[in-house]
């Protein structure tokens, strides 16, 4: 199992049966292949959609109207429905949806996430992704420990711009989990082999250590 | 005898100006309406102010009008998907406003319900809400956010009727029964064109008072 594969699947376990959830392109989107027995969710996507069921298998009917938040052709379960985008994040917003899963450029110890905009190098835009932070019921964020330079993506203060502000829940990375709480960010898991040191040395914002911190698997 | 908003492309296309506003449905490039699309680019109309979610991919949908340069504004969500447009508006020859798709769709509602605004949490905080009010109701911060309308909204339908009501399919309904009800005049195109009273009254997604034209969409117009 990979990084990513690793991450993705801590982060499934947080999913509880019957939740609705939406997960981002990417690595959010793995945590389907890691989803716990006994626990079945459904996929509510940004365009429109609850129900998507990922892409065509050989031989299976395509439906080019069915299409997934990054555009792709995708299938529907049987149950699943369609609606208009103004329902959508009617869902998304109105607090509907159970879990969030989705990445990260920054976050930091206040719950703050940047994830839409490096100014500069992208102008993407932000999408669905400040509607989803502000309005899903538990925010995680998926991301690697540190960038690819090797500089923490977890900080004191967010130096990009916001997404939103004070929402994420928990930032789960290959090296542990962390816990957003009005106390402060709680390292609640470490990764097999992996040392508090080596999470506080390569994060740049303030830990709350506990006595006893569990395994991530 | 109920007349029927049936017209040909060409017909349909006397009722688009340079310089307009559009309202133009799709996600990336699901439910966007090509054929009034290719439409567009035919007659040459250019200067165009358009509010969409996102540009499609390049050279395609959305994309073409990137392409062919007709577009000086563009009020979207995301325009990532589409590598021509992010260059486009780095080289400062398309000016972009983001808007969160959340909002987007609450203040096209709005424009088309007759609502002054709506207040939203989304975007508190963050570069979004600059410039703007904002309002506390009970306890609670949001941003008062103003409704947009258009001059002209183009749908693309899975199925009108000659009076323009209209149903969609699956994801491609997005944002067509929004922007349908928030522009001065209204071009469905539609896949398939059905006699009035085949549409089960109960299914009917899109009313047809709010349909001004009805044209029949091209399958070579669709981009697969």
């Amino acid at each position: 199992m990979n990084k990513r594969e690793f991450i993705a699947k801590r982060a499934a376990r947080f999913f509880e049966d019957g939740d609705l959830v939406n997960l981002g392109i990417g690595m959010p989107t793995l945590c389907l292949n890691f989803l716990p027995e006994d626990v079945d969710v459904w996929v509510q996507s940004e365009n429109g959609v609850i129900g998507l069921s990922g892409s065509p298998k050989e031989g299976e009917e395509v439906d080019i109207d069915i299409v997934d938040a990054s555009g792709s052709v995708s299938t529907m379960r049987v149950g699943g429905c369609c609606f208009d985008s103004f329902t959508s994040f009617g869902l998304i917003r109105g607090g509907h949806v159970a879990v969030t899963v989705l990445g990260a450029y920054e976050v930091d110890q206040e719950g703050n996430l940047a994830n839409w905009s490096i100014p500069g190098k992208t102008v993407a835009g932000m999408g669905g992704a400040m509607d989803l932070v502000s309005g899903a019921k538990k925010v995680i964020i998926t991301s690697e420990h540190c960038d690819k330079k090797g500089n923490p993506k977890i900080l004191k203060k967010c130096t990009l711009p916001l997404t939103a502000v004070n929402e994420v829940d928990y930032i789960i990375t290959e090296l542990c989990v962390l816990h957003r709480t009005e106390a402060g960010l709680i390292l609640e898991e470490l990764a097999p082999g992996v040392s508090v040191e080596e999470v506080v040395s390569k994060t740049d914002a303030d830990l709350i250590i506990p006595d006893n911190i569990k395994s991530m698997v | 005898m109920t007349k029927s908003k049936v017209v040909s492309l060409d017909t349909a296309m006397e009722k688009i100006k340079s310089g307009q506003c559009l309202m133009v449905p799709g996600f990336v490039n699901c439910g966007v309406p090509q054929t009034l699309i290719a439409g567009i680019i035919e007659k040459g109309y250019t200067d165009l102010d358009i509010i969409s979610n996102n540009t499609s991919v390049k050279g395609k949908g959305i994309g073409k009008l990137v392409h062919e340069n007709r577009i000086r504004h563009i009020t979207c969500s995301h325009i990532g998907n589409n590598t021509e447009t992010v260059e486009k508006v780095v080289n400062g020859e398309i000016n972009v406003t983001f808007v969160p798709q959340g909002t987007l769709c609450e203040r096209i509602r709005a424009g088309g319900a007759g609502i002054g605004g709506v207040l939203t949490p989304t975007g508190l905080g963050t570069i979004m809400q600059e410039g703007k009010q904002i309002l506390e109701v009970d306890g609670k911060a949001y941003i008062l956010e103003l409704p947009l309308r258009a001059d002209v909204a183009l749908i693309h339908a899975w199925k009108a009727d000659k009076m323009g009501n209209v149903i969609y399919h699956r994801t491609a309904r997005n944002f067509n029964q929004i922007m349908a009800s928030a522009a001065d005049y209204v071009i469905v195109e539609a896949e398939e064109i059905v006699e009035i009273g085949e549409l089960d009254p109960d299914i009917i997604v899109t009313p047809g008072c709010l349909v001004d034209m009805v044209v029949q969409a091209r399958l070579e117009d669709r981009d697969e």
